[in-house]
């Protein structure tokens, strides 16, 4: 036994409005600058849908994560190492920029200095791949809140997958939102697709991340990772994915996506591992032994066994407490979580809770009591979202765990319910899902009081401080920096590379200081104006691929 | 333990592929895992560092956006260098307590997306004007030195106007500096006041509650100066009519963590995920106590994921399914059986047990008026005001006067007995339960729900129901209850009694049945009768706990009020309002300013002149944008028919001359005259100037300026709009505001109306007026169609840039904003914009105006004794004007133009002299003047020496929170203790163990507070509880402000008989068709130009990437959306026209025309499309094929319709407050045709 620890998140989609908060403070924090403009490090899909980059859920056109081979052995989808080393020069199954968006803005600058003419002015969309006008037609989330559209539901790689027929249809509507970060998966496919040995996963909290030093751009983790995140960043020519926001989490601070979650459906917290059955759970036979398998290996951190494991691996006294205190240690016992594409074999470690509402409709449509907890067990299987649809996404397919963890959450809703009006405590609900009515309170207590502490629990500063503690203050004085008299100018493609946090700092003091909004140089697609060119914005090396795929477009 | 040492699982595809990691490994330090798949690395990792530096600021600043969400989040604004990089919310909310859910965090995408706007390419870095108006002026001044002359001779010469106000909205918008753009505002505002009247000076700024400084700053300086501030609340239809109707407050509504207290909450036309985003996980966490949820809404909804279950009506039809849910609660509860809760409850808090009489009508017995204690006779008739005193009968059958009626409100005889306190009187709910009952009558009511018969479309699908009421006599009239009458209504049979019933549930032919309702609004009747059912059987278990969370998808109708009193009358009749988790709770706007007595004496400058000029923005902007013109609508066409010919041979826009002649609403300009001579004339005549006013009116030297909208003399000339955007927004028929205000192009496409058709008591010109306005100036920092079309534009400072107050109903804390960094290029703050401003205009009118003395007309005011005008709310004709009683006050007020400035900025005397009045408490804040004086500083010289000093943004801060009972328990107390005297109840305690405290604007900026329970509410957060409204009303029995005292089902003022609204009833959506000739929504066909077209109803709800129009411009929300205009339409609809999704489509109806994106989906009905609110012209939207003109905005395709029932005033909680009561900007009964357009666009 090899104890790690990895800090997992939870999100219960039970809880989530789709509302996108994560997806902006995300973006403004880490991924507004030039380069990656089109990156979301956390994107929320509205599900049916075709998720974000397009389809990325189809791994047969994709082909990432790994696949167990006839001799029981682990190998990368896109062909092993070695295909991958042999094709370090075309990578085929990459996605293009139309496979996210074509990113655009607009001439905002015509609102303020259009000349005087016949119509009202207007800022109009421009590229940011050509910087010609341009007609948008995807977005980083153009399937929002449609629930699935007849001109992408036939797309929708789970939906294609499910033997139960779908339809677009008013009266069956149904949708939830699936909002996604990395998984810093305890088997990263990305991690060993790079050749480079770039990528990496941090022993201490199991984080996966990018050595910006080391990265040489051959983008072989953007086809590795089946969940399509990581992202290549077209100015840097880096591979740049979700951090888990490291620099808050090694002072105590929750994600940023965490925090920021208006829905309040997100839970932090370390969980312990074997890692030295990783690869064994990870290469199981059967796709639906993968969750169980994975569950396996997750240790119990109250296990005496387990807890003198981590103190030989020099896991320290206060990770171990917080292990044992983790919400995902709990919500994973009580079995209401799943993981995201097991099949993968990847071993994700965000995991989630499905939705269970709308059921009572169903239910009371033919004519029983739709709160009393028996039917309510019986209708799971007659939810307006197909439960097939979630055992795609969470259990390769296998109804059963989906179907358990929403007889909980109803359970939970229903032995609520009577203490709530009656002050009654009917213990057979609790039973009659396997716990029993103070776990049920306990789960109740996590699920729906959620205070911050509880739904966050990260080990090496206090969470009773957490909302006070700020961060680490950055100096401009890093080497080669401004403080230290070595900056270049920062335009999109001039001069070395710039830490991206000075770089933002010095183009928005630029803008503050400019008499028009519009800056020859000074080109950040999320704050262009559409005035002044594209050139810059991406750099030479990249630029000629990605604007042939933008006359490609325009060929259609 | 090493890697190598290990046992080694053979993981990995093969022997090769394991040498290359393994010289992989030698590449890179650090541990690779026993089988070579991953590689794991500590420490000194410099790859890290990126990241590290990206997560760095300097420091972090709380502050808020000041955005009428409701949200009113505090969040977290990161610094570094000075530069705004991002923001995250604050979580440190004060406690909700150890059993629910916390407010952190609250934020939406939007909120986090703001910081966007500080450095984008649409913000406002300097004051702009139009290249037209600035050659003119620059022109003029080498003519006319001084500026007011300057003005003058540009807007008076009619060549000049029509060059630089045909330009508005075309661009050519030119850099010009603070001291030019400020001398010609100022210039523009002393001429207005001169030649016209201060009154032809109006200022749109909404809902203080969303920055109070930056609202009052510039309202202050507009009160001093005179003008009109124009209400929003009622013009954004976001005030819900039937609160004042029924509990005679405007809004008071729990705040969101109630929602976790209910056992069953239907959320009924609010997307709460999309329009309440920080406060949706109350929602979804409440369902894990077991709490049941239930959506109305005519789409498949973001709330509906979280529903248990899915109501969808037809759109409009909302209050059909009220009634039948309330049929089957009144069956269940009060026949069937007797819930005792429910009928305790009614007797106490409700209208239901008075008495009203049944009026003789030609085809028979009518509902009439409330019986009061003038009907009885004797001596209690002899009383004060007993005319307002209403009757009920005791458990005996005898008639009772109880306290607690309006007539006991102001009638200082009646001291101690304005209470709900029934003693031993235990009013029976029906005269029918009285034994010795045994009379009965058969009454009439009105219905509207028939189809017309072909032929008779015009009649509209009225008529009559007949149905049977248990009665008595009572001093010789024939009575009956409020409850007798509500069974009657909702079509409840009883044994015995006469007329037309339903054989039961299932019986579609009488209204009021579920099988009725299921024809209306298709919503099958078993569920109607569920959810009823579970709503009344949860509020019965649970002591009140059910909730209707009620939102604009319900409210912004024309008919919305009835659709509001249906819903009210289920939270009542099961006992849930002024229940914690219970009742209605209605979130339409961030109306609620919770220091609101502190707030309104800075805004108002009553410390200075009283009353303000306060004018219904509705109204305001009907006449001013000529909409009179197009409408027509005739008002006997909304009428019931029973109606007694009231409205016969009027229009809705003659409805409201009546009522601003009748002193019931205010109207600014109020005369054909410029008021401050109206005074002079007065002076020289040597009379008072009210009755100079009376006479001249009287001998028809003089008209009110609503009568002849189109005069010169009676436009409005000067409008300032902050904090609003008013034409790309809010401005219903905003191609009537760009022709007929502006005087530019628009694309209206509707003819003026047809002789016979006009409004009787308006002038008709037949030359149209247009460019109305001298002077649009607006300050904003972003670009909208309102700085577009303005002729001066102001930088603003963003929310992040300045000091201010924020508070809302959705939680109990008031909290700050406070500025991250200082206003950037010459951007300024609201509060100096207006500082400044005051400080030229006081300059210019020591030349030009000097001290004046103006005459304002100030309606009949709700929560005061004017509210007694009209006795049983008859309205009589060829009364004599008595001003305050039969028309308006006329009260003087004097105008130290040169002075202004300086009032501006320090305290004046009146509010030590008179107090502050709230809601009829006066407050006297002696002790807290004085402490203003330590804490603000005293004016130092010149003719206000003493005075505390306003001189600040935070300053002016203090001085609100130094004036609430909300955030200074003194106050508070002080105000109970007035409730105490007059209620004869005990109170008090509710503040006394915050006597003491007081919240300072730094206490603000360091947390969030929660404030203190005060009078100036009708909730209790004493002890930590949850805000609910009405709880001092149900737990303390304080009267609610209506005739009764209690809440109203009925309405006796007899514009409500000629509507037929006496009672909670179904009125379907207006019928366009009928009414305008429109086409019929769900036909398709043929459009003029040949293309297939379809005519579809048109909604407008609120956006998911936007708020209003804020943030619909923010390329964040644009990137995450569709990136421009959108409307969303069926596939059944698209398949009509050959749409398919994201196709270019151009709708159009008689108001105007949009150009938007198509988004197909079937979550939306067949026959409706939504276009989200607040789509502005400014991002991607080409020139429209109909009009060759820009494509317009949502408010493009509506215009305003007034419902006389909103303008009824003087009588009653039916009476006239700031944003109180007015007729709504409703926009929802529109219909709309679409077609395909080529799919190249032109820009």
């Amino acid at each position: 036994m090899k104890v790690m620890a990895q800090m997992s998140m939870i999100m219960n989609l039970d809880k989530c409005i789709g509302c996108h908060t994560c997806s902006v403070t995300c973006k403004q924090a880490w991924t507004n600058r030039t380069g990656v403009e089109y990156v979301w490090f956390n994107n929320v899909e509205t599900r049916p849908g075709v998720g974000y980059p397009r389809t990325y859920e189809n791994q047969e056109k994709w082909g990432g994560g790994w696949v167990r081979t006839k001799r029981g052995r682990l190998k990368l989808r896109s062909g092993g190492r070695l295909s991958k080393l042999a094709h370090i020069f075309s990578n085929p199954k990459l996605p293009e920029i139309h496979d996210y968006y074509e990113p655009w803005t607009y001439d905002y600058d015509m609102l303020l200095n259009a000349p005087k003419g016949q119509q009202t002015p207007v800022a109009r969309p421009k590229s940011l791949l050509t910087g010609e006008d341009m007609k948008i037609s995807w977005s980083a989330n153009w399937d929002d809140d449609l629930g699935g559209s007849l001109e992408t539901m036939q797309d929708d790689p789970i939906l294609q997958k499910m033997s139960e027929e779908v339809k677009a249809e008013f009266e069956k509507a149904f949708m939830f939102y699936l909002p996604r970060i990395c998984e810093h998966c305890l088997n990263p496919s990305c991690v060993a697709s790079c050749p480079s040995g770039a990528m990496y996963k941090r022993a201490e909290d199991g984080i996966v991340l990018v050595d910006q030093d080391q990265c040489r751009g051959w983008r072989m983790c953007v086809s590795g990772c089946p969940y399509k995140k990581v992202y290549f960043n077209h100015r840097t020519g880096k591979a740049e994915k979700c951090t888990m926001c490291y620099p808050r989490i090694e002072v105590g601070l929750p994600t940023v996506c965490s925090e920021t979650c208006v829905g309040r459906l997100r839970y932090l917290g370390l969980v312990l591992y074997d890692a030295d059955r990783v690869a064994e759970a990870a290469s199981v036979e059967d796709d639906k032994a993968l969750l169980q398998a994975q569950r396996d290996i997750i240790l119990d951190p109250h296990d005496p066994a387990v807890i003198e494991a981590a103190r030989a691996e020099g896991i320290p006294d206060d990770w171990i407490e917080a292990a044992q205190r983790s919400p995902i240690w709990k919500l994973m016992q009580y079995q209401v979580a799943l993981p995201l594409h097991p099949e993968y074999r990847t071993m994700p470690m965000v995991w989630y809770i499905p939705p269970l509402s709308p059921v009572v409709d169903v239910v009371t449509g033919s004519g029983n009591d739709g709160e009393d907890a028996r039917t309510l067990f019986a209708a799971i299987d007659k939810l307006r979202i197909p439960i097939g649809y979630l055992a795609e996404l969470f259990t390769a397919g296998d109804i059963q765990p989906v179907d358990a963890a929403l007889r909980r959450l109803a359970a939970m809703r229903s032995y609520m319910r009577g203490i709530n009006l009656d002050d009654e405590r009917d213990e057979r609900i609790a039973n009659a899902v396997g716990m029993t009515g103070a776990e049920v309170e306990e789960m109740y207590r996590l699920l729906a009081i959620a205070k911050y502490e509880e739904r966050y629990v990260i080990p090496s500063a206090h969470t009773e401080q957490a909302h006070a503690l700020e961060e680490m203050a950055c100096s401009l004085d890093f080497e080669g920096g401004p403080g230290m008299g070595g900056a270049g100018p920062f335009g999109s493609s001039s001069g070395p590379s710039v830490p991206v946090a000075v770089e933002n700092f010095h183009i928005l003091a630029d803008r503050q200081t400019a008499d028009r909004p519009s800056t020859p140089g000074r080109v950040n697609l999320l704050n262009w104006d559409g005035n002044g060119g594209t050139e810059g914005l991406f750099p030479p090396s990249s630029t000629t691929a990605v604007r042939e795929t933008g006359k490609r477009k325009d060929d259609k | 333990m090493t890697p190598d040492s290990r046992a080694i699982h053979p993981a990995t595809d093969g022997p090769l592929a394991d040498t290359l990691l393994n010289m992989g490994r030698f590449l890179r330090r650090g541990e690779t895992s026993g089988d070579l798949r991953a590689l794991f690395l500590e420490g000194g990792r410099s790859g890290d560092v990126f990241y590290r530096d990206r997560w760095a600021h300097d420091k972090v600043v709380r502050s808020t956006h000041g955005v009428n969400c409701t949200g009113s989040c505090s969040w977290k604004v990161y610094v570094k260098d000075g530069i705004i990089t991002w923001e995250t919310q604050q979580t440190d909310y004060p406690s909700v307590g150890p059993d629910s859910p916390e407010y952190e965090p609250r934020g939406c995408p939007r909120g986090a997306a703001f910081s966007w706007y500080t450095y984008s390419p649409t913000r406002v870095r300097y004051p702009y004007i139009r290249d037209t108006l600035a050659s003119l002026y620059r022109e003029a001044k080498q003519q006319h030195p001084d500026p007011v002359d300057a003005w003058a001779s540009i807007v008076e010469d009619p060549e000049k106007a029509r060059a630089y106000k045909s330009a508005r909205g075309k661009g050519g918008l030119i850099r010009t500096t603070w001291d030019e753009a400020l001398e010609i505002a100022a210039a523009a505002h002393v001429h207005t006041v001169k030649v016209y009247g201060p009154d032809r000076v109006a200022g749109f700024s909404p809902i203080p509650a969303m920055s109070m400084v930056s609202h009052g700053a510039g309202a202050r300086f507009l009160n001093l100066l005179g003008g009109a501030i124009l209400s929003f609340y009622d013009w954004y239809a976001d005030l819900p009519v039937a609160s004042p109707q029924v509990f005679g407050d405007q809004t008071d509504v729990p705040e969101s963590a109630d929602w976790w207290n209910a056992g069953y909450l239907i959320m009924w036309g609010s997307n709460v995920p999309v329009t309440r985003t920080p406060d949706a996980h109350f929602m979804t966490e409440a369902r894990y106590r077991g709490q049941k949820v239930v959506t109305v809404s005519p789409d498949y909804t973001d709330n509906t994921k979280f529903a248990d279950e899915w109501i969808a009506p037809h759109p409009g039809t909302d209050a059909a399914l009220a009634m039948a849910m309330g049929h089957v609660i009144l069956t269940e509860h009060f026949v069937q059986k007797r819930t005792a809760r429910f009928e305790d409850y009614m007797q106490r808090y409700t209208d239901a047990p008075y008495l009203v009489t049944l009026d003789e009508h030609p085809d028979g017995l009518v509902p009439g008026k409330f019986l009061t204690a003038s009907d009885l006779g004797g001596t209690d008739a002899a009383v004060p005001r007993a005319d307002f005193k209403t009757v009920l009968l005791d458990q005996h059958g005898a008639p009772v006067v109880p306290g607690g009626s309006l007539g006991h409100r102001f009638t200082p005889e009646d001291e101690g007995t304005w209470n709900l306190d029934l003693g031993d009187v235990m009013p029976p709910l029906s005269v029918g339960d009285l034994a010795d009952t045994t009379e009965s009558a058969e009454i009439l009511l009105p219905r509207f729900d028939l189809t017309p018969e072909a032929g008779s479309e015009h009649a509209g699908g009225t008529g009559v129901v007949r149905r049977g009421v248990p009665v008595r006599r009572v001093a010789g009239r024939l009575v009956t209850t409020v409850f007798d009458l509500l069974l009657a209504q909702y079509g409840v049979a009883r044994e015995g009694l006469p007329g037309q019933w339903p054989t039961g549930y299932d019986d579609p032919t009488s209204p009021g049945t579920p099988a009725w309702q299921e024809e209306l609004t298709s919503v099958p009747a078993e569920q109607a009768i569920r959810v009823g059912r579970e709503f009344a059987d949860n509020a019965d278990r649970s002591g009140g706990r059910s909730m209707i969370l009620m939102g604009a998808g319900t409210n912004h109708w024309f008919h919305s009020d009835t659709i509001y009193r249906t819903f009210l009358a289920l939270t009542t009749m099961t006992g849930c309002q002024g229940i914690n988790g219970g009742g209605w709770a209605h979130y339409v706007g961030q109306e609620k300013v919770r220091p609101i007595t502190g707030y309104s004496q800075y805004a108002t400058a009553g410390d200075w002149n009283r009353p303000p000029r306060q004018a219904i923005g509705t109204a305001f902007w009907y006449m001013a944008t000529s909409q009179w013109r197009y409408d027509g609508l005739p008002a006997d066409q909304l009428a019931s028919p029973l109606a007694r010919g009231q409205f016969d041979g009027r229009t809705t826009a003659d409805c409201l001359v009546d009522s601003v002649k009748r002193g019931w609403m205010p109207s600014y300009p109020t005369f054909s005259r410029n008021p401050l001579d109206l005074y002079d004339e007065a002076q020289a005549a040597g009379k008072e100037p009210a009755q100079h006013i009376v006479d001249s009116l009287t001998d028809g030297s003089l008209h009110y300026a609503m009568e002849d909208p189109d005069a010169p003399e009676n436009f409005p000339r000067v409008v300032s709009v902050w904090r609003a955007n008013i034409l790309g927004s809010s401005g219903k028929g905003n191609e009537y505001f760009l022709k007929h205000l502006l005087g530019t192009d628009s694309a209206i496409r509707a003819a003026e109306s047809a002789e016979g058709s006009r409004p009787r008591d308006i002038v008709w010109r037949d030359d149209a007026a247009v460019g109305k306005l001298d002077l649009l100036m607006t300050a904003d920092f972003r670009m909208t169609s309102t700085t577009l079309f303005s002729d001066l534009v102001f930088p603003a400072a963003t929310w992040y840039e300045k000091h201010d107050l924020s508070s809302t109903d959705m939680h109990p804390f008031i909290h700050a904003f406070s500025p991250a960094i200082n206003p950037p290029w010459q951007t300024r703050t609201d509060f100096d914009l207006f500082g400044g401003l005051a400080e030229r205009f006081s300059e210019m009118a020591r030349t030009h105006l000097g001290i004046r003395h103006d005459v304002v007309a100030s309606p009949l005011q709700h929560d005061t004794a004017d509210v007694m005008s009209t006795a049983h709310g008859e309205v009589r004709d060829g009364l004599p004007l008595v001003p305050g009683t039969t028309m308006a006050k006329l009260i003087t007020v004097e105008r130290d133009y040169p002075n202004l400035y300086e009032r501006w900025k320090s305290l004046g005397p009146l509010t030590e002299k008179l107090g502050m009045t709230t809601k009829a408490i006066t407050y006297h804040p002696d002790r807290e003047i004085e402490r203003l004086k330590q804490v603000n500083g005293v004016v130092t010289t010149g003719p206000y020496a003493g005075s505390v000093r306003l001189d600040t943004d935070q300053r002016a801060c203090e001085m609100i929170l130094a004036f609430s009972g909300t955030s200074n328990g003194r106050l508070a107390v002080q105000g109970f203790r007035q409730l105490e005297k007059k209620t004869g109840q005990r109170i008090a305690q509710l503040a006394e163990d915050h006597e003491g405290a007081h919240i300072s604007f730094r206490d603000v900026q360091i947390q969030p507070r929660s404030v203190i329970t005060s009078p100036e509410w009708s909730g209790s957060e004493h002890g930590g509880r949850r805000y609910t409204a009405f709880a001092i009303n149900v737990e303390h029995l304080k009267p609610w402000h209506t005739l009764t005292g209690r809440q109203h089902f009925y309405l006796d003022h007899d514009w409500m008989s000629e509507l037929g609204e006496n009672l909670p009833v179904y009125r379907p959506p207006l019928d366009m068709h009928r009414l305008f000739g429109d086409g019929v929504p769900g036909t398709s066909g043929t459009s003029a130009s040949g293309h297939a077209e379809v005519t579809v109803r048109y909604l407008t709800p609120h956006s998911k990437w936007s708020i209003h129009s804020e943030y619909q411009d923010n390329l964040f929300m644009l990137s995450l959306s569709r990136g421009g205009p959108t409307i969303w339409m069926s596939p059944q609809d698209a398949e009509k026209i050959g749409v398919r999704d994201n196709d270019w489509i151009e709708s159009y109806n008689r108001n105007g025309v949009v150009v938007a994106r198509a988004i197909v989906s079937h979550r939306m009905p067949e026959g409706t499309v939504y276009m989200y609110h607040a789509k502005d012209r400014t991002v991607d939207v080409p020139i429209a094929e109909t009009s060759g003109l820009r494509g317009g905005i949502h408010n493009s395709l509506t215009r305003i319709l007034l419902k006389p029932s909103h303008l009824i005033g003087g009588y009653a909680q039916l009476a006239w407050a700031f944003n109180y009561l007015g007729p709504t900007g409703n926009q929802r009964d529109e219909i709309t045709s679409i077609r395909r357009r080529s799919q190249e666009v032109e820009y």
